[in-house]
């Protein structure tokens, strides 16, 4: 009797540890559905949110600083800024501008940008029609060039949101891309 | 008593299978199931592990007895903080307990031996070798893990040396072995007990187990998880915490905190089921509020799945998380504020004396109430942001684990010492070793809350010269609080090979089946089950 309740309950436990390993890796999907939906770890669309210019809605009596921030992951040899520091938008009106990117070396680089916002949540009223993190971006030794970004503010950001920093970090990824 | 005693007599003869010479006795011990002997191996192997971890602590306090690089390059120091870290959690604190469970679940709940013998012998025998590829990484080129026991990515994904797979092995060996035993100790406490050995008449060690074993089947696993995303990161080129390819390393504190808050309970529940079998012995009274004791039990373990987030304050979660966060872990302060006044309470008009274990269990009550309250500080959010990652938090929690958790563990050993060799230790020498102790505790750990709360950041091998004295006074504490441990370790052996012959009941107010049995207690503990009053 004892060597069957003990099959029983080891099975129920060995169920239980299985359980959990595969927990740990659901927490994966869950955390990226959380943060995305709630839009609290500050990151913005990956892909283009079409703008209707003729029927957007602007506050035209709302003023928001939007401050760009450009950093080289792990001393990624490029030079990587934006053009503009600093623009001041009403929310619903679409703005445009450029980063400027060199690759400094003698070979042929592939690299990512990967956004974050500053208030985190702002992230999801950031919406980018046109942006070059979208897509992995290629360059030969010492090539350059200006790649665009394009965005409105949604009228629904919270009032208490007077300034966004939207960064950027540049990330290589020639050997991923390579493989 | 006398009906068990009769038994020990009759199971003399059936003692261990000593074969001769070398080859017998690793045979012996090599193929052993007896839960006796795996606990002596469990408790022989964390005894080591503690002079080799903290060996690594007293090179980490010789590099910071003054500023400047002057005794090992930085790179070591981190190897060093690093591995002292995993080895006192996984090679000292969680062994010695398992140790323990062995050694008293059976014995306490009236039945012969663990439910799952070969197992047992299975969860042990992975440990010496998962601790030497973890031990080997510190000789391989490149040098051992650097980047802290938590292990943060990408330190330990992208910046690390290559030594970290041999890690990452050796953790998940530890995680099957950790995850077999509590298996074991669960099958042994559900269905094992003696008849009339119900569940709340379970004494509170047993209960504190039984909950351990549960959050280990419920965290461990996550962290094979983590470790085996590391894994895959470094080498099959997922992006789990990669933020170029579309991961976060955010995510892998959240996994990471998500097993590493719930262990911090694997360590500290088996001290609070030690610290409420010690006091009512010498204060000569029942446990006070032993119904609380053991709701408090499951309700700190059910708390620390829900807290997770305190560790990452600084790191920009939202401000509703954070508060929340910052509640459930002041939460935890009731449950363990309860289980702090019912030893109290124990104490209360008992008739007490002050033998070592007692000794050593007051220290804890006092001790790691102190570690307690700083964890309350550092749950406040507005607080946190100035004490993380500071030496406030090494202050904080070396007062939980030192004069918490080792202290427990030194007074559990005192405590049954006699019961498993059947000899008494030396008790001049086992009240020196608590004096020079628990003195030299607070000389070690008190400072390093100042330094913290003066900005002193921790994991660092050099700092700023207006540190100085605090850090020297901090390291003067640990080196004697090392040295005092060979003490012990004198003790110990010296207990177990000669000393002056104990009954069965050792102290005079123990309370309990284990000690209705002789001492030491025959090969197989109850082969007829008790009766239970």
């Amino acid at each position: 009797m004892a060597v069957k309740n003990h099959v029983k309950l080891v099975t129920t436990l060995v169920i239980m540890v299985l359980g959990m390993f595969a927990f740990g890796f659901a927490l994966v999907p869950i955390y990226n559905t959380l943060c995305k939906t709630l839009g609290i770890n500050g990151k913005t669309n990956a892909t283009a949110i079409a703008y209707d210019a003729t029927h957007a809605k602007i506050s035209k009596n709302r003023d928001v600083w939007v401050e760009f921030v450009a950093t080289n992951n792990g001393g990624v040899p490029w030079a990587f800024y934006p053009k503009t520091k600093k623009l001041k938008v009403h929310p619903g009106e679409m703005a445009t501008l450029a980063f400027y990117a060199e690759n400094k070396t003698n070979h042929r680089m592939t690299v990512q940008a990967i956004p974050s916002v500053t208030p985190g949540i702002a992230a999801k009223y950031l919406k980018k029609t046109e942006c070059f993190c979208f897509t992995q971006q290629t360059l030969g030794g010492h090539e350059a060039m200006d790649m665009p970004l394009l965005f409105h503010l949604d009228t629904n950001l919270p009032t208490n949101v007077k300034t966004i920093t939207l960064a950027y970090t540049l990330f290589d990824v020639t050997d991923r891309v390579t493989h | 008593m006398s009906h068990a005693l009769a038994h020990g007599n009759e199971h003399e003869a059936h003692g261990p299978e000593q074969g001769k010479g070398v080859i017998g006795f690793i045979k012996r011990w090599l193929f052993t199931t007896n839960h006796k002997d795996i606990g002596t191996l469990y408790l022989w192997l964390a005894m080591f592990s503690f002079f080799v971890a903290g060996g690594m602590a007293l090179v980490i306090r010789a590099e910071l007895f003054q500023p400047g690089h002057r005794f090992v390059d930085p790179n070591f120091f981190n190897q060093m903080t690093t591995m002292h870290g995993l080895i006192m959690l996984f090679g000292v604190v969680m062994p010695a307990f398992t140790g323990m469970a062995n050694w008293q679940i059976p014995m306490m709940i009236g039945a012969p031996d663990m439910a799952l013998p070969r197992l047992n012998n299975w969860s042990f025998w992975i440990l010496p070798f998962a601790f030497a590829l973890l031990g080997s990484t510190l000789f391989q080129s490149g040098g051992g893990p650097n980047f802290g026991w938590t292990m943060y990515a990408p330190l330990s994904t992208k910046f690390a040396p290559p030594s970290t797979d041999f890690m990452i092995f050796a953790i998940h060996m530890m995680g099957i072995s950790s995850i077999m035993g509590s298996i074991n100790i669960i099958a042994t406490i559900l269905n094992m007990r003696a008849p009339g050995m119900t569940l709340m008449k379970m004494p509170v060690f047993v209960w504190s187990w039984l909950v351990t074993a549960f959050l280990l089947i419920a965290i461990m696993p996550v962290l094979a998880g983590a470790v085996t995303m590391m894994l895959a990161d470094r080498h099959f080129g997922t992006s789990f915490f990669e933020a170029a390819g579309g991961g976060d390393p955010i995510l892998f504190q959240h996994i990471f905190w998500f097993f590493g808050h719930p262990e911090v309970y694997v360590l500290v529940l088996p001290a609070f089921g030690v610290i409420s079998e010690v006091i009512p012995t010498f204060s000569r009274k029942p446990i006070f509020g032993y119904h609380f004791m053991v709701y408090a039990i499951i309700s700190i373990a059910v708390l620390s799945f829900i807290v997770w987030v305190h560790h990452m304050f600084t790191t920009g979660v939202p401000l509703g998380a954070e508060l929340f966060f910052m509640y459930t872990t002041m939460l935890i302060a009731v449950p363990t504020g309860i289980k702090v006044f019912n030893w109290v309470a124990t104490m209360f008009k008992g008739a007490m004396t002050f033998e070592t274990p007692m000794l050593f269990a007051v220290a804890f009550v006092f001790l790691f109430t102190i570690g307690g309250f700083t964890g309350l500080m550092l749950a406040l959010v507005p607080a946190d942001y100035q004490y993380q990652d500071t030496y406030f938090v090494v202050g904080h929690f070396h007062y939980v684990l030192v004069p918490g958790v080792i202290f427990s563990l030194m007074a559990a050993t005192y405590y049954w010492l006699p019961k498993w060799t059947g000899h008494m230790y030396n008790e001049c020498l086992g009240k020196w070793h608590f004096w020079l102790s628990v003195i030299s505790v607070n000389i070690a750990f008190f400072p390093m809350h100042f330094l913290g709360l003066a900005g002193m950041p921790r994991r660092i091998p050099d700092y700023a010269l207006q540190f100085t004295n605090f850090n020297m006074i901090s390291s003067i504490g640990a080196f004697i609080f090392g040295f005092s441990q060979l003490l012990f370790l004198y003790n110990v052996v010296a207990t177990v090979r000669k000393g002056k012959k104990v009954d069965g009941r050792v102290w005079e107010g123990s309370h309990g089946l284990e000690w209705t049995l002789s001492s030491p207690p025959p090969y197989h503990s109850f082969v007829t089950p008790p009766d239970i009053l």
